[in-house]
């Protein structure tokens, strides 16, 4: 087990440092960093000057080893923008994107898993088609648009919640339900069909034959079956908020990873995006292990390591 | 007063194109400790009448009767949530066919056993916890302590399915209902399990239903049959009357449908008589084994399937391989195909190394005909596209050659005209079986090889598809090797047998002289387990 643990966890950093090696192949193509330093009126002095400060005059390999060697050590080195150690930047940041992303997963388990096992218990009943309903609605309107629409509802129609900003928890309140909702229609319509399915299997009718129905049923025999392929998506579902908090950060003014990947990106400050593309890369895949544990945990039947 | 009084019962299904009266018009009783075997064929509403009284019917079905008493009590007179708290479990216990999944695979076999007797507030958890320990020692578990902290996966489906009758006794039904409590074991683990709900029964003086499409199994057990078909209940009786004295022409052909061991046997093909036999297939010192890890840096586990087995089919003959599952039979048959290959031994067609043929030319020599006609078949393909297959893939002739062939491979196996564009999903089990033997047959093969052909279908067509066998044999002159695990079914097709276990040949020879004189101990014990009832009537007219 501690062994497989290991081999994953070997594997996580080998994903992240082959994503960040395409991030930083990708950023240097977009553009010349250094011309995006100094600004659009600069001088061709000053634009060579500033190459030779942060050594992008040197060739590309070069540099991605040195950025690799310094994370090795733990360094990610210094933020062309902010004139800071990337990593501090980094931390300094993270609570926010972290609390984001941990209260838009409980908006999605709030209302994806009782609605799909509702829809599950009554197939084709008026509340099935509603959860069909808000799935569909909730796969297509995009992030963005949900967040304005939020905006104009309860922070300008109804001014219940604040909509910009991260002082206190009712910041969190909007930007966790727009950010919440995408993941709804995945995870519910998993949560339905598993249920579903596990309603129909033998090892239910033998449970009804001993007398269980209704609540006790659910709880006692079907719950834990029907959740095992849930835990996978909603791991792989927290690892996409993250990356999710860009657009939904920009739109409430959070000042968190998104955001700080949004404003690296557009100044091309590129230890910052390698360090966070870095960061997200390792939460994903962890997440993705984080999984597998639990699914081993909850089912006897999955033995690993 | 009866422990069972089922009147007038009637279970409609509410099908897409309309309602389907799955139980017509059943009316049975029950004495305390009397068993009642309830037999028919797939579809003839025996598990929907069980199903009706459990109340376990799928919600599409509804289900009316005139009286529905159980000890006195009119079951219809409670509301749901009073009949799930009083009859399912400790008044009526119910046993399915389906060991493999029937048990929850995420909880320990002693959560499953004892929590519905804690959570009626019968029994402590230690209270329940030794009553389990106990009764998984009667139902014969080995280290029932031990056990009870097992997963259901851990264990083989004859294990399961004690498991799943000790669980019903924790709460001591006063009836318990077995609906095809073994078709899905091997025959020696079936003898066992059905004593064993003999043994409970008597012990207990509980009522036993049991249902069962295998008239052979039910007639030893029971007190009573009824004979179910098409929903109804067309005979019901003492089980020597309904055994011996058939009243209605569904028994009277349910009876002569059955393979039985102690029926004449059949006439044998003349191989014997040519002086030199052709051997199409012959396979010398086979050995396979298998490799298993317990997840992925596990200590390796290796399986013998098959250790030193040598066979020959002669030209003309039915050799009849007979093993439990885990036997090897199944990986004979895929070496024999070609389609694995052996890690030890060869393999020879017609005298040339398998390895030697090419595939389209394997193809010619030899066919195989699979045991799930359900699922063997591409659902999207129509019979004239699965029947043409081979010869597609062999690139031979034009549409309207093939055709023509379908069609006479169709007539061959007796498969109707207007099926030729029908696709799987519209046709019976029997069938599509005949689909399976006619796609075989196409290329003409020297030799067909039968996986279980007839395992997965009712006994009236199990009896069709083998006479079909028997007479493609006789008619084409067809070699044939049919794997079973049914003694009856050896005994009214094959020449000559051979008997697998654990991954050898313990016996083999003409069919007779195994059936009639084992000289291995595990065929007299395959004999000994298979189901038999004595001479019927007709048989006796005969004499």
């Amino acid at each position: 087990m501690l062994r497989y643990i290991a081999l994953r966890g070997a594997l996580a950093l080998a994903v992240a440092f082959t994503v960040s090696l395409a991030a930083f192949l990708l950023l240097n193509v977009a553009g010349d960093p250094a011309q995006a330093i100094a600004g659009e009126d600069a001088t061709p002095e000053v634009i060579e000057a500033i190459r030779a400060r942060y050594g992008l005059d040197q060739p590309l390999t070069v540099r991605y080893f040195e950025w690799l060697g310094g994370v090795l050590q733990g360094d990610f080195g210094e933020s062309y923008y902010w004139h800071k150690p990337v990593a501090e930047l980094v931390v300094d940041r993270a609570d926010e994107t972290i609390a984001l992303a941990l209260s838009a997963l409980s908006v999605t388990i709030l209302i994806a898993l009782p609605l799909g096992a509702l829809a599950a218990l009554n197939p084709n009943s008026w509340i099935d088609r509603f959860a069909l309903g808000v799935a569909v609605s909730a796969q297509a309107v995009p992030n963005f648009w949900l967040g304005l629409i939020m905006i104009i509802l309860f922070g300008v129609m109804m001014p219940i919640f604040p909509v910009s900003g991260d002082s206190t928890w009712k910041h969190f309140v909007l930007p966790a339900f727009v950010l919440g909702a995408s993941s709804v229609p995945a995870v519910m319509r998993l949560t339905r069909t598993g249920l579903i399915e596990v309603m129909g299997a033998d090892y239910i009718r033998t449970a009804r034959s001993k007398g269980f129905r209704g609540w006790p049923l659910l709880r006692r025999h079907a719950m834990r079956n029907a959740l095992l392929p849930v835990i996978s998506v909603l791991a792989v579902q927290l690892g996409q908020k993250f990356g999710g908090s860009v657009i939904t950060e920009s739109i409430f003014a959070i000042n968190g990873l998104g955001r700080l990947a949004l404003e690296s990106i557009l100044g091309m400050d590129i230890p910052t995006v390698q360090m966070l593309i870095f960061v997200f890369a390792i939460v994903f895949v962890a997440m993705n292990l984080l999984a597998d544990i639990l699914n081993a945990a909850l089912d006897p039947r999955i033995r690993i390591g | 007063m009866s422990l069972l009084d089922i009147q007038n019962l009637d279970v409609t299904l509410a099908l897409p194109n309309g309602p389907l009266k799955a139980v017509r018009d059943v009316t049975l009783t029950l004495e305390p400790g009397e068993s009642l075997g309830i037999v028919g064929e797939s579809g003839s509403g025996k598990s929907m009448t069980a199903l009706a009284l459990m109340r376990l019917l799928p919600r599409s079905a509804t289900c009316e009767a005139k009286a529905l008493r159980f000890d006195g009590q009119e079951l219809r007179d409670l509301s749901d949530p009073a009949f799930a708290r009083q009859i399912p479990g400790p008044r009526i216990g119910m046993i399915f066919q389906e060991p493999m999944t029937s048990l929850n695979p995420v909880y320990t076999i002693g959560r499953q056993m004892t929590e519905a007797t804690v959570a009626r507030g019968l029994l402590s958890e230690a209270e329940a916890r030794r009553k389990a320990i106990d009764l998984l020692d009667r139902v014969g578990i080995p280290d029932p302590e031990g056990r009870m902290s097992q997963f259901p996966h851990q264990m083989s489906g004859g294990q399961r399915q004690r498991v799943m009758i000790a669980m019903t006794l924790m709460l001591d039904p006063e009836l318990l209902i077995a609906d095809e409590p073994t078709t899905a074991l091997d025959v020696t683990v079936q003898a066992q399990i059905l004593d064993l709900l003999d043994d409970l029964r008597r012990e207990r003086g509980m009522g036993l239903i049991l249902i069962s499409h295998d008239l052979a199994v039910v007639a030893e057990r029971t007190d009573r049959v009824a004979v179910m078909y098409l929903g109804e209940m067309v005979e019901q009786g003492t089980a020597q009357d309904v055994l011996y004295r058939p009243q209605h022409d569904y028994t009277k052909a349910l009876l002569a449908a059955i393979p039985r061991l102690d029926g004449p046997a059949r006439v044998p093909a003349q191989v014997a008589a040519a002086p030199e036999v052709e051997k199409v297939i012959s396979a010398t010192n086979l050995c396979r084994e298998f490799h298993s890890r317990k997840g992925l840096f596990g200590p390796k586990k290796t399986v013998r399937a098959l250790d030193d087995v040598s066979l020959e089919l002669r030209r003309g003959e039915t050799l009849a391989v007979i093993g439990e599952s885990g036997s090897g039979k199944s990986t004979l048959a895929r070496i024999l195909l070609g389609l694995d290959l052996p890690d030890a031994g060869d393999v020879r067609m017609l005298g040339r190394p398998v390895l030697d043929l090419p595939g389209a030319e394997r193809a010619s020599l030899v066919q195989p005909v699979f045991q799930d006609p359900y699922t063997s078949l591409n659902p999207r393909r129509r019979l004239s596209e699965i029947i043409a297959r081979p010869l597609v893939l062999r690139g031979e002739g034009d549409s309207a050659s093939r055709l023509a062939a379908v069609k006479d491979a169709m007539e061959k196996v007796r498969l109707p005209d207007r099926l030729i564009h029908a696709y799987p999903s519209q046709l019976s089990g029997g069938q599509r079986q005949r689909v399976a033997i006619a796609r075989a047959l196409i290329t003409e093969p020297e030799a067909l090889i039968c996986d279980e052909p007839t395992s997965a279908l009712d006994v009236s067509v199990q009896a069709q598809i083998l006479e079909l066998l028997d007479d493609l044999r006789a008619k084409m002159g067809l070699t044939c090797l049919i794997i079973t695990h049914d003694m009856a079914v050896v005994h009214e097709t094959a020449d000559r047998v051979a008997v697998m276990y654990q991954g050898r040949v313990v016996e083999e020879g003409s069919a007779r002289d195994v059936l009639g004189n084992p000289s291995n101990d595990y065929t007299a014990r395959l004999l000994a387990a298979a189901p038999r009832f004595g001479a019927t009537q007709e048989m006796e007219a005969v004499q």
